[in-house]
């Protein structure tokens, strides 16, 4: 099964029925697969900060929500998390391509992806690095985790999990 | 009027309905005239009401208001976009336009200037968007409540504050208030 297919699988499973995107080359074929279900609303957003907001709302409206983002928009999000997310408890899986990794053809990606682990510690935002396929196992017990502690918990997939950028 | 006039001519529409309230002066202001249970308050996050209410209005089917300023709806200009692209039969976006920053001392906002937040909202696709002097508001907001369809109205009133507290609930205190009267 793809790693597309496993987080698909892994959402549903979950229940998750409110899901906010911005792309990433990496995060195209679960994007698809997310406007094409009819299991969750999808609403991409122009900036992550506000799908924050969306989630917000939608988690109040009795929807189990999840962003899917790039780690680049950790920095756009901080005031989100910190003041909305966390303030209020309200759970919210971030399954985030971590750009910036070995196997990186940009090199402008690195700039964030150093600051991106030492963010979401610095946030006290648990945090789960996945490297090889079978890492995405966890992830339903992961999705489960966010929504049982109502906290913000953030999913890095790297170059080498995507198998390519 | 100032922006708690026209709250104070909502009260009587609004209080049995879920409605989103941005940060500093519009939720203090909202918590002293109407504390209810239906009001979630934002404490902070600028930008986010029109976010906040956008998600709960297709989360389920009971009405939304997200009462909004202009610098607020300016700083989180895609939300626009967002709400043009999304609509709903069950969201009301109001933006209270007072021209300025208001709740951190009354600096002009572009909104009071060049920028005309009703032909941005249409520019974006809003289909239904009323532009509406202060006083004029509580009309505006009333059949928005009765039309099956997002709306966004733009409250043009003065800039100016009363003294209002601060708001000192706790905020997990506000969410789950707020969401048993959504579910409810
Ligand atoms: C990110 C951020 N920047 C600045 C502020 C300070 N601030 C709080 S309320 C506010 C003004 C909001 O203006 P508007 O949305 O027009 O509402 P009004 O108070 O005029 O009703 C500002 C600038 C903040 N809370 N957060
Ligand atoms: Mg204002």
């Amino acid at each position: 099964m793809s790693v597309n297919d496993v987080i698909m699988d892994a959402m549903i499973e979950n229940k998750v029925g409110f899901v906010t995107t911005v792309p990433c080359k990496q995060l195209a074929g679960v994007i698809e697969k997310i406007e094409q279900s009819d299991a969750m609303i999808h609403v991409p957003s122009n900036r992550e900060d506000e799908g924050m907001g969306l989630c917000a709302g939608a988690f109040m409206g009795g929807r189990r929500p999840a962003i899917i983002m790039q780690n680049t928009a950790i920095g756009v999000t901080i005031n989100a998390l910190a003041t909305l997310i966390q303030y209020y408890r309200i759970p919210l899986p971030m399954l985030i391509s971590y750009r910036g990794e070995i196997g990186e053809p940009v090199a402008c990606q690195v700039e964030m992806a150093v600051h991106t682990k030492a963010l979401l510690d610095r946030m006290a935002i648990p945090t789960y690095h996945f490297h090889e396929e079978e890492d995405a196992d966890e992830l339903p017990a992961i999705l489960n985790h966010a929504y049982m502690a109502r906290k913000p918990v953030a999913v890095l997939m790297d170059a080498a999990f995507w198998k390519g950028y | 009027m100032i922006r708690s006039d026209v709250l104070k001519t909502l009260i009587p529409l609004i209080s049995d309905e879920l409605v989103v309230t941005n940060i500093g002066l519009p939720s203090q202001e909202m918590h002293l005239l109407d504390d209810q249970p239906t009001n979630f308050y934002m404490l902070g996050t600028m930008g986010l009401a029109s976010s906040i209410g956008l998600g709960l209005a297709m989360a389920q089917p009971k009405k939304v208001i997200a009462i909004d300023g202009d610098g607020s709806v300016l700083m989180n200009l895609g939300t626009l976009p967002t709400i043009a692209n999304n609509q709903v039969p069950n969201f009301i976006l109001l933006i209270i336009d007072n021209g300025s920053y208001g709740s951190t001392g009354d600096q002009t906002t572009y909104a009071g200037m060049r920028t005309s937040l009703a032909d941005v909202a249409r520019a974006c696709g809003c289909d239904h968007v009323v532009e509406c002097a202060a006083e004029d508001t509580a009309a505006a907001v009333k059949d928005a409540l009765a039309a099956e369809q997002t709306t966004v109205i733009v409250s043009k009133c003065e800039s100016g504050n009363i003294k209002v507290p601060v708001i000192e609930l706790d905020p997990v205190m506000i969410k789950e208030r707020f969401m048993a009267s959504v579910a409810g």
